[in-house]
């Protein structure tokens, strides 16, 4: 394990886009609307200057890449890119512009391997073709599924109002159930060309039809001149190593991988079409339901997106210092409470059935009551507001008898926090390490199985644990430092051979660091008390018109959130686009090329060693 | 040079452990384990080195204040001197608007006579499928009047009928509150400057009649007693007698018996628990 070296943020992104623009003339413009950022790149110039963005200026890391249909203001769809160097600073955004009718944008995939997925995202949602990419199918959705639903002009069945809050609830109040409207099967509409006998077809070879697998199901089998015997494996959706409801396609050779296809979508639920239909505050709750492991981080990041629009406008109040230590402190225990999960399910991933998870669990149990006493709620916090949080920490973790509960605990909370950041969590880490680090069967399972090698995860986009383990320092603590952070001391932990057990071991090394982070975090809480952390946004706040990329360091990788305010002079009260680059869904490129040549049994592992979750893969 | 096999073993060691010290303290905790007070709380605590469970449903961790889980209504207590239940709810129709996902719904009362609004709901329903426990509609209430319950255990076999709380089942009384949440309630009267609702505080200025001072307590009867406390010795008439009718007109529509056996069962819960309470508190000591 190597403790990387600290990231240079200090980039003058308009430097580059200066120089750019003397290369491309043509085809490279500024982004002159009210309140957004970066470059608006020619289409037909665009595999151009990302190549050239990419080697000449160094942005190799492509964070982001996402659409936006811009109906009604300028009748035009839009790719927006974001590009990071992987030596830290602040980002280079570029977008390309095409008509909603026929809208085309040549792929990035050569350039940056890593929109894969992304493009075929946007395809799926918007509609947009990507000429040059050799895969442009469906990805959240099934391909019988009419339309493109991110589109403003789609409506879904018995669509109520474009925003809420709803006309019907008050003053009028009729209660109803959506479902008493949503009779099952009156409501479906399938695409013209759709072969609907698919639908009942029952046949081996109609699972993997829709794949694009390259692989003739029947020609394997057949006297083809393949001496092995080669094979289509279906892994999920229904199979508890993969943590979800989460497919797998899978063509063997013998008991080799060849090829390996993720299906996902199960649990989609176009929560970004949710979002824009929500107000700005109505949001947050539904960031929780994200990677629900670690709702807190995902607050902030939502947070942080929208405070930056609100920074725009002239009655913004940023969080006190007493609030952004609180959020520090609680985006930190997430990070433990999320590791320690991850790491004992990528123990019962590798057969350790439930002792090191169960160990690991009883000390997220402690985590989850202060977190229980202070937000409400154990998993699905929604704690942090625009400008502040919730509420202040309580003087005690305390509960009372009531009608239906009679075991009572009552801690003070300083006490409760200091005794498991200095004493608990620290003698906990440390037996779990003599537990498991020198296992011989962890490390035969592990070491050497899974690599990733560093250039392919940075083309890959992967982030996190993920990035680490394969030995790139970036963090967005360091490299683009948000809230606190820059004050506090603490190292980025990176792996060297990119395996499995790099990333098992990066991911015991950051809860050390999230440890050494909460021992600064404690005396701060102390000398700030009584400060007011409480937010003022009102529940009928306006955010000014522009557009933001909030982005955190999640546990599980790059938590980022595009969000464009527009369609209202006054600035509106609901996000014209709402997007999520959630890292699970994008760590999972990698998980294909990563799968290659090992066997059957390391899948589960490399996949929990991915540690994904797919309330965020799906959306 | 190592051997092969002594990670395995050192980590053996760490589970075998784990087992004996739990089984240890069971031995040491032998007897008064599941009824002592303080001995839970120790075991669950930070200080613990073993592995414990909680026995649920025999055992309940009460659930800390803040917990959230679906809205209740506050409503005065029954034996409220001025307004005894009335709604604390004004319809203003906040925690309708806030909702994320949309689930309450709220007829706006109006006066049957002048068809003019008046602070109070006709009609209040939550669909607790679709609540997601986000705790908004309490965050924003102006008036204090919607809180989050405590009671999870909501389970039930018609969810078409049962999922959709009405007026009457979602309201509560203050005292339950009180009781329930102790801090945070304190803090809201902190905020008001009352024990009172804010529109009585507000009714009571104007007509220049003192209202009940925020004085720190977690006992509802002596809040009811600062109340009493502060009534004038005959009561405002014209306060009174529109607030007698509309209690009056609501009993009626809502049937004197069933009105009677939801109070009769809250009061027998509220007994119930409180007996509980001080059988646990007497075998504990």
């Amino acid at each position: 394990m190597v403790i990387a070296a600290p990231q240079t943020v200090d980039v003058d992104v308009n430097a580059v886009i200066d120089k750019l623009k003397e290369k491309f003339p043509e085809a490279v413009k500024n982004d002159t609307r009210q309140g957004y950022k970066g470059v608006i790149v020619d289409k037909s110039k665009l595999v151009e200057v990302a190549t050239s963005i990419r080697d000449e200026f160094g942005f190799d890391y492509l964070s982001s890449a996402t659409g936006v249909d811009y109906l009604g203001i300028a009748d035009e769809m839009e790719m927006v890119y974001h590009a990071y160097r992987t030596t830290g600073g602040p980002a280079l955004v570029f977008k390309a512009q095409t008509p909603r009718d026929n809208p085309e944008i040549p792929s990035l995939i050569d350039v940056w391997p890593g929109v894969d997925f992304q493009e075929r995202e946007v395809w799926d949602l918007y509609g947009i073709r990507f000429p040059g990419h050799p895969n442009l199918q469906r990805i959240l959705l099934w391909e019988g599924f009419n339309g493109h639903p991110m589109r403003k002009d789609w409506k879904e069945a018995y669509f109520e109002e474009d925003h809420k809050p709803f006309e019907s609830r008050w003053p009028a109040g009729h209660v109803h159930r959506i479902e008493e409207k949503n009779a099952y099967g009156h409501n479906v509409m399938y695409p013209a060309d759709l072969d609907l006998s698919r639908l009942t077809d029952t046949s081996e070879e109609s699972l993997y039809n829709s794949l694009g697998l390259g692989v003739d199901v029947q020609d394997l089998t057949g006297e083809g001149g393949i001496k092995t015997d080669r094979l289509v494996v279906n892994l999920g959706p229904h199979h508890p190593s993969t943590h979800g409801v989460f497919r797998m396609v899978v063509t063997l050779d013998g008991e080799t991988i060849e090829t390996l296809d993720p299906v996902m979508g199960y649990l989609h639920r176009n929560h970004e079409k949710i979002g824009e239909r929500n107000s700005f505050l109505q949001n947050m709750p539904f960031t929780d339901r994200l990677d629900y492991i670690s709702s807190m981080s995902n607050n902030l990041g939502y947070a942080l997106a929208v405070e930056q629009l609100l920074a725009l406008g002239a009655r913004y109040q940023p969080p006190t210092y007493r609030a952004e230590v609180i959020r520090v402190l609680m985006a930190e225990l997430t990070r433990i409470v999320n590791h320690l999960w991850s790491l004992g399910f990528l123990l019962n991933d590798l057969g350790a059935f439930f002792t090191p998870m169960l160990y690991a669990n009883n000390e997220r149990e402690k985590i989850l009551d202060f977190f229980e006493a202070t937000a409400g709620s154990r998993l699905m916090c929604n704690y942090m507001r625009f400008g502040g949080v919730f509420k202040d920490i309580p003087e005690r973790i305390h509960s009372v008898v009531n009608m239906v509960n009679d075991k009572v605990r009552d801690y003070n909370t300083m006490d409760y926090l200091t005794e498991m950041i200095n004493e608990r969590l620290p003698r906990f880490m440390d037996e779990y390490e003599r537990l498991l680090v020198n296992n011989e069967i962890l490390k035969t399972r592990t070491v050497g199985v899974g690599v990733l090698p560093a250039d392919r995860a940075i083309a890959y986009s992967t982030c996190g644990p993920l990035l680490r383990g394969s030995g790139v320092a970036y963090d967005i603590r360091r490299s683009d430092p948000y809230s606190i952070y820059p004050e506090l001391d603490f190292d980025i932990p990176v792996g060297q051979n990119g395996d499995i057990y790099d990333r098992f071991m990066v991911r015991v090394y950051e809860i050390r660091e999230s440890l050494r982070i909460l021992k600064q975090i404690l005396p701060r809480l102390e000398r700030t008390k009584g400060e007011e952390v409480v937010s003022k946004f009102n529940y009928l706040g306006r955010v000014p018109i522009g557009e933001s990329y909030g982005r955190v360091e999640n546990p599980k990788g790059e938590l980022g959130y595009y969000v464009v305010s527009a369609g209202d002079e006054k600035g509106p009260q609901n996000p014209w686009r709402y997007h999520i680059r959630a890292p699970s869904f994008i760590n999972l490129t990698a998980l294909g090329p990563m799968s290659k040549g090992y066997k059957v049994a390391d899948v589960v592992t490399i996949l929990g060693s991915i540690d994904i979750v797919l309330g965020e893969t799906d959306r | 040079m190592t051997m092969y096999g002594q990670g395995i073993l050192r980590g053996l060691t760490i589970t075998l452990r784990h087992l004996v010290r739990t089984y240890f303290n069971d031995m040491r905790y032998m007897g008064k384990k599941y009824f002592n007070q303080s001995e839970f709380e120790l075991r669950q605590g930070m200080k613990t080195e073993g592995i414990y469970t909680v026995q649920y449903p025999e055992e309940k961790i009460a659930v800390p204040e803040r917990f959230r889980f679906t809205p209740f209504l506050v409503v005065e207590d029954a034996d409220h001197p001025e307004r005894p239940g009335e709604d604390w709810c004004t319809s203003c129709g906040i925690c309708a608007k806030v909702c994320p996902p949309q689930c309450i719904w709220i007829v706006r009362g109006e006066d049957p006579v002048t068809k003019r609004p008046i602070p109070e709901p006709q009609a209040f329903y939550i669909d607790i499928d679709i609540c997601m426990n986000c705790g908004y509609c309490a965050e924003f209430c102006p008036f204090d009047a919607i809180k989050m319950d405590h009671d999870y255990e909501m389970a039930s076999y018609d969810r078409t009928t049962a999922h959709i709380h009405d007026k009457e089942k979602l309201s509560k009384p203050f005292s339950y509150w009180l009781n329930i949440a102790p801090t945070t309630a304190n803090e809201e009267a902190e905020a008001r400057g009352s024990w009172e609702h804010s529109d009585t505080v507000k009714s009571k200025k104007k007509a220049g009649v003192p209202s009940v001072a925020y004085t720190p307590t977690t006992d509802p009867s002596q809040v009811m007693q600062m109340i009493r406390a502060t009534m004038p010795e005959p009561a405002p008439a014209a306060e009174a007698a529109p607030t007698a009718e509309r209690s009056a007109a609501a009993v009626a529509q809502a049937g004197p018996s069933a009105e009677d056996a939801l109070k009769a069962e809250r009061l027998r819960k509220r007994q119930e628990a409180l007996a509980r309470k001080l059988s646990k508190e007497a075998g504990s000591q």
